[in-house]
């Protein structure tokens, strides 16, 4: 068993999103999973986020792996048909990346490549299915296959989505496709997150809320206008906007965010958006706000 | 029926290669209604292909360009001044285009770009509903086609990127999964949304199609 599954099933746990490069220039954010390794239970490597072009997720989760690194690598449906899918779970398993996030993926026309095919001839719930039946041995098509290890494997969760039962159901999809634990998108405040947990108490998977640092009035008006259902609440971006340093005021806020809701949910995954070489930082402020 | 956009008179141009002399088969079907290829357009394409000195032999609108039989009538009737054209420009769908082609040993240059299968509200406002991808789940969806009306194809609900209800990748546009939830909330039937729904069969839309009764 990974170290990621191993810490989930003990308690609160953190993980952290690093893109793969664009670009074969690997270091820099090998280097920083690497420092970062001891303090957080997994990385998500994304897969093409944003529907933009980067290095495969499957070979930088794992070139973490050889940097001491625990990848989640991430799988996206709307680059690969279910040949393609299957054999980079095969591949996964070859090369230990045990932990995966499974989800649809953004639609081409949104990202840098916009003229390619969209592929989805599996959604997220089929992928996570065929996922499981690796792990058991059997390939999609049923037939049986060597040499199977197991997968932990994870999806995402749109808390904002209206309606939100229309969310529940397909989570509960997931989950009895083989889904055990849930990635959310960022939370801004604790009315929110309360509310949340609430709607999903009977969800039976582990919830690791999302938390990104904002930076700037620009992004809480991108966030506000092109993302989330409901706003970032007028205190949260007053101290963005009032800040010296908006940025440092940014992770600020998310580690207090963290630490206040350690006895509230499995854990919490942490999005930076830019941010890759002041992860560090933010790791230092969690922990240091967690002592107090 | 087939909605088309008619492609810009340079690109038609082009495609003509230089032809001097040209006949103009329309759509008396499809592109009629879309104002591509009907009456009016062959009128307006003969005055522009004149304008650039380019002879226009004659014109013919079939009652619709995909029925192959109807074509070779049609053109066999125009025969002289099919015969006298250098090229055909066929203002129609690409399957209009290509019965034209499989008629005729002469260039059949299309005219149109072909968009998608569409309903229409009023006249000129198209709405993609059916993709035609031969595994129908409309029984299942509140008749509501998620693999043509989400750009994802999304078969177990919605992939969560709309915002405020809208899709995420034309946020002018309703989610369809919202629009099946809101039908088969109606309809008293929400247990249809948690059963795990399989992957499509992508194998019964093998292109190209071919159906041969007897």
């Amino acid at each position: 068993m990974g170290k990621f599954r191993e810490q989930i099933e003990k308690g609160f746990v953190t993980t952290i999103e690093i893109a793969p490069p664009k670009g074969a220039e690997v270091a820099i954010p090998l280097e920083i999973a690497k420092k970062i390794s001891g303090r957080v239970a997994g990385v998500n490597v994304t897969d093409n986020q944003r529907a933009m072009m980067h290095m495969s997720a499957l070979v930088f989760s794992h070139l973490m792996t050889e940097v001491g690194a625990e990848p989640i690598c991430q799988m996206a449906c709307r680059d690969r048909n279910r040949l393609a899918l299957q054999s980079d779970l095969l591949g996964a398993m070859a090369l230990g990346v045990e932990n995966l996030c499974i989800m649809t993926g953004d639609y081409p026309t949104l990202g840098d490549n916009p003229q390619s095919k969209p592929v989805f001839d599996l959604d997220a719930p089929q992928l996570i299915n065929a996922a499981h039946m690796f792990s058991q041995g059997t390939a999609f098509n049923g037939k049986p296959l060597k040499g199977c290890k197991d997968f932990y494997i994870g999806a995402v969760f749109n808390p904002f989505y209206n309606p939100i039962e229309l969310e529940i159901f397909k989570a509960e999809k997931k989950i009895a496709a083989g889904a055990r634990f849930f990635q959310t998108q960022p939370f801004f405040d604790m009315a929110s997150l309360d509310a949340f947990l609430e709607l999903v108490k009977d969800v039976d998977a582990k919830f690791l809320v999302g938390v990104t640092p904002l930076k700037s009035v620009k992004m809480i008006d991108f966030l506000n206008n092109s993302v989330l259902t409901t706003p970032i609440p007028e205190e949260v971006s007053a101290r963005i906007a009032n800040a010296e340093k908006p940025e440092l005021e940014g992770m600020k806020m998310s580690a207090e965010f963290v630490n206040a809701v350690r006895d509230k949910v499995d854990g919490v995954h942490i999005m930076p958006v830019g941010q890759l070489e002041s992860i560090p930082l933010l790791l230092d402020m969690i922990e240091e706000g967690k002592k107090r | 029926m087939i909605i088309t956009k008619q492609k810009g008179i340079d690109e038609i141009f082009s495609a003509l290669r230089g032809a001097k002399s040209v006949f103009i088969v329309g759509c008396g079907d499809c592109a009629a209604l879309c104002r591509t290829g009907g009456r009016s357009e062959i009128e307006k394409m003969t005055e522009i292909l004149k304008s650039h000195d380019v002879l226009v032999t004659g014109s013919a609108l079939p009652h619709s360009t995909c029925h192959e039989l109807d074509v070779q009538r049609i053109l066999r009737a125009n025969k002289e001044a099919v015969e006298k054209s250098d090229a055909i420009l066929v203002l129609a769908c690409g399957a209009g285009t290509q019965a034209v082609g499989d008629s005729i040993k002469k260039p059949a240059v299309s005219g149109c770009d072909s968009l998608f299968i569409g309903n229409s509200k009023r006249q000129m406002h198209f709405y993609e509903k059916c993709s035609v991808c031969g595994d129908c789940v409309l029984n299942e969806t509140g008749g509501l086609c998620p693999e043509t009306r989400c750009p994802k194809g999304m078969q177990n609900g919605p992939c969560g990127g709309a915002v405020r209800g809208n899709c995420e990748v034309d946020h002018a546009r309703p989610c369809v999964w919202i629009e099946i939830y809101d039908r088969l909330k109606e309809f008293g039937r929400l247990d249809d949304l948690k059963k795990l729904v399989k992957p499509k069969n992508r194998k019964v839309a093998t292109k190209p199609h071919r159906i041969e009764k007897e």
